[in-house]
């Protein structure tokens, strides 16, 4: 396998798979982060010393395997172009500061895109594992698998009280941010997320949009994690964040069967029209786009819809991001060619399941 | 967005002013932050607050800042040994600069981590394996020299020998898994 089809293919290979709760939580994912004793962390080290970690797993990984786990990539983001680092950004795989700040930064990225391990990004190593549907445990496992993997051969900066240490407070103690990506048209459509967001917030989660910025949710995706890493346990921490989603999925399911008993040809309707826009339109916006394919989603879950596969909504989503129009296109876009772009792009993948 | 200082760079930090309840946001890139960085040092004089930094709550909370050093010239004597970061520094960015700043500003993170983590100061989860192990035979050693020195007191000596041994034992186990 070549290093490039990363930035080619949209969905990751692991986006393919039939998770649990999958008509309702997209993907799952647990990031640890860690840093080694003996370095300054990220925000204040030399480029020697930022230069001795990239090193150290340079020689790690010379298997290109982390314990069973691999084979892997390492990806250093001094030698990718700026679209490349976009795209990766677009897919979740790394992130922004990661992308745009830090010189010295790298990923060691798994062929099936399940793993990704950030080095030199906020902290020192940012492990993170990706799971299709409702898998926060199996994603949990797998993070603790490369964890104690890599921890046999680096000295993890642990203190007996605060445990992990890390770059900012808010992660201190285990280090762990497990998140969700959720699908609620449903709760959106009959205004039940107003009530929800701050419930869930009340409880020490945090609610934001997947895409979009502030508060708005394109594609009525919605992102929710933990916020305190220090007191609990990890195990603890994800049978938290556990409950509440399953609450999340049963209100969900309620409000779209109450949708489609109260208003089923609306509903119906609603959907072939999105349907129909994205088949035909010629210019449009990553707004329009994304509340189409929600609509579009919905209708497969609801069965109106049966020629289109599910994970239609994440793929479009994914690809008609600035960075994979641009990848595509070869080169800069500005706006408005990214919107006949996009809406080129997304009635070519309809096409085929026409 | 745009830095509205330099309206050049892109703004990364972005700030709430608060003045007689009434809010206005401030976006600024990085540099120019750091050359107005005087004014948002001072948060009870400017009334400024950092909004997307943990330095924002480090901030607007008075009892977050060092209780017994209200003068700017005792901030700076708190500074870590290995990477020189202040605590005024630490206060100011919202971010350790390395492992020993949390030994460097001990005494001062319990109240930050109470504010951050929902009251909870020490940590419960996972033990790394090798790091974890010698912790745990530090933890037994301690005990040990702590009993032979009440056998000795008692002058229970025979004891006190065996003890002794034990605690070379451990000491030497800890030596050949690299003093760690
Ligand atoms: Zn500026
Ligand atoms: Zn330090």
């Amino acid at each position: 396998m070549n290093e490039y089809v990363f930035f080619q293919r949209a969905l990751s290979p692991w986006m393919n798979e039939e998770g649990p709760d999958s008509d309702i939580v997209l993907s799952s994912r647990i990031r640890l982060a860690r840093n080694m004793k003996q370095y300054s962390f990220p925000t204040v080290f030399t480029n020697e010393e930022a230069m001795q970690i990239i090193q150290s797993f340079e020689q790690l990984f010379s298997q290109r395997r982390l314990g069973h786990i691999g084979p892997f990539f390492l990806l250093k983001m001094n030698e990718l172009q700026s679209i490349e680092k976009r795209v990766l950004v677009e897919k979740h795989l790394i992130s922004p500061h990661l992308a745009e700040d830090c010189t010295f930064g790298a990923c060691l990225l798994s062929e099936q895109e399940e793993a990704s391990i950030m080095i030199n990004e906020e902290d020192h190593i940012r492990i993170q594992c990706l799971f299709a549907g409702f898998q926060l445990k199996e994603a949990l496992k797998m993070a603790n698998a490369l964890d104690d993997w890599i921890e046999q051969h680096v000295d993890y900066a642990f203190d007996e009280k605060y445990g992990y240490l890390t770059s900012c407070p808010t992660n201190v103690g285990t280090g762990l941010r497990a998140s969700v990506m959720m699908h609620l048209p449903g709760l959106v459509l009959t205004q039940q997320i107003n009530q929800v967001i701050p419930a869930i917030n009340q409880l020490g989660l945090v609610v934001r949009g997947t895409y979009g910025e502030g508060s708005e949710a394109l594609g009525n995706i919605f992102q929710i994690s933990n916020q305190i890493t220090l007191g609990k346990s990890e195990e603890d921490i994800v049978e938290d964040l556990t409950g509440v989603v399953r609450q999340l999925i049963e209100q969900e399911r309620m409000a779209r069967e109450a949708l489609v008993k109260t208003s089923n040809i609306q509903l119906e309707d609603r959907v072939y029209r999105s349907y129909g826009v994205l088949t035909n339109s010629r210019i449009i916006g990553s707004k329009e786009a994304a509340q189409c394919l929600s609509d579009v989603r919905l209708g497969i879950d609801l069965g109106y819809i049966t020629n289109v596969p599910k994970t239609i909504l994440t793929e479009l989503m994914i690809l008609t991001q600035p960075g994979f129009l641009q990848k595509y296109a070869g080169g800069a876009l500005r706006p408005q060619e990214r919107d006949v772009r996009r809406a080129s792009l997304i009635r070519e993948r309809l096409y085929q399941w026409k | 967005m745009i830095c509205q200082e330099c309206n050049q760079r892109p703004a990364t930090l972005h700030f709430t002013k608060i003045v007689n309840g009434e809010k206005t946001e401030i976006h600024l890139c990085e540099q120019c932050a750091h050359e107005k960085g005087e004014m948002f040092m001072f948060p009870h004089q400017g009334a400024f607050s950092i909004n997307n930094l943990i330095a924002g709550l480090l901030n607007m909370d008075a009892s977050l800042k060092e209780p017994k050093a209200p003068s700017f010239h005792n901030e700076h004597i708190l500074q870590c040994e290995h990477c020189k970061m202040t605590y005024a520094q630490f206060v100011k960015v919202g971010r350790f600069g390395c492992a020993s700043c949390y030994e460097t500003f001990r005494t001062y993170l319990p109240p930050i981590f109470r504010k951050l983590h929902g009251g909870h100061v020490a940590h419960e989860g996972k033990i790394p394996k090798r790091v974890g192990g010698t912790l745990y035979v530090r933890k037994q050693i301690g005990q040990l020299k702590q009993m032979l020195q009440e056998l000795i007191a008692k002058e229970q000596f025979e004891k006190a020998a065996e003890v002794r041994d034990q605690i070379r034992e451990l000491e030497t186990k800890l030596n050949a898994e690299g003093g760690a």
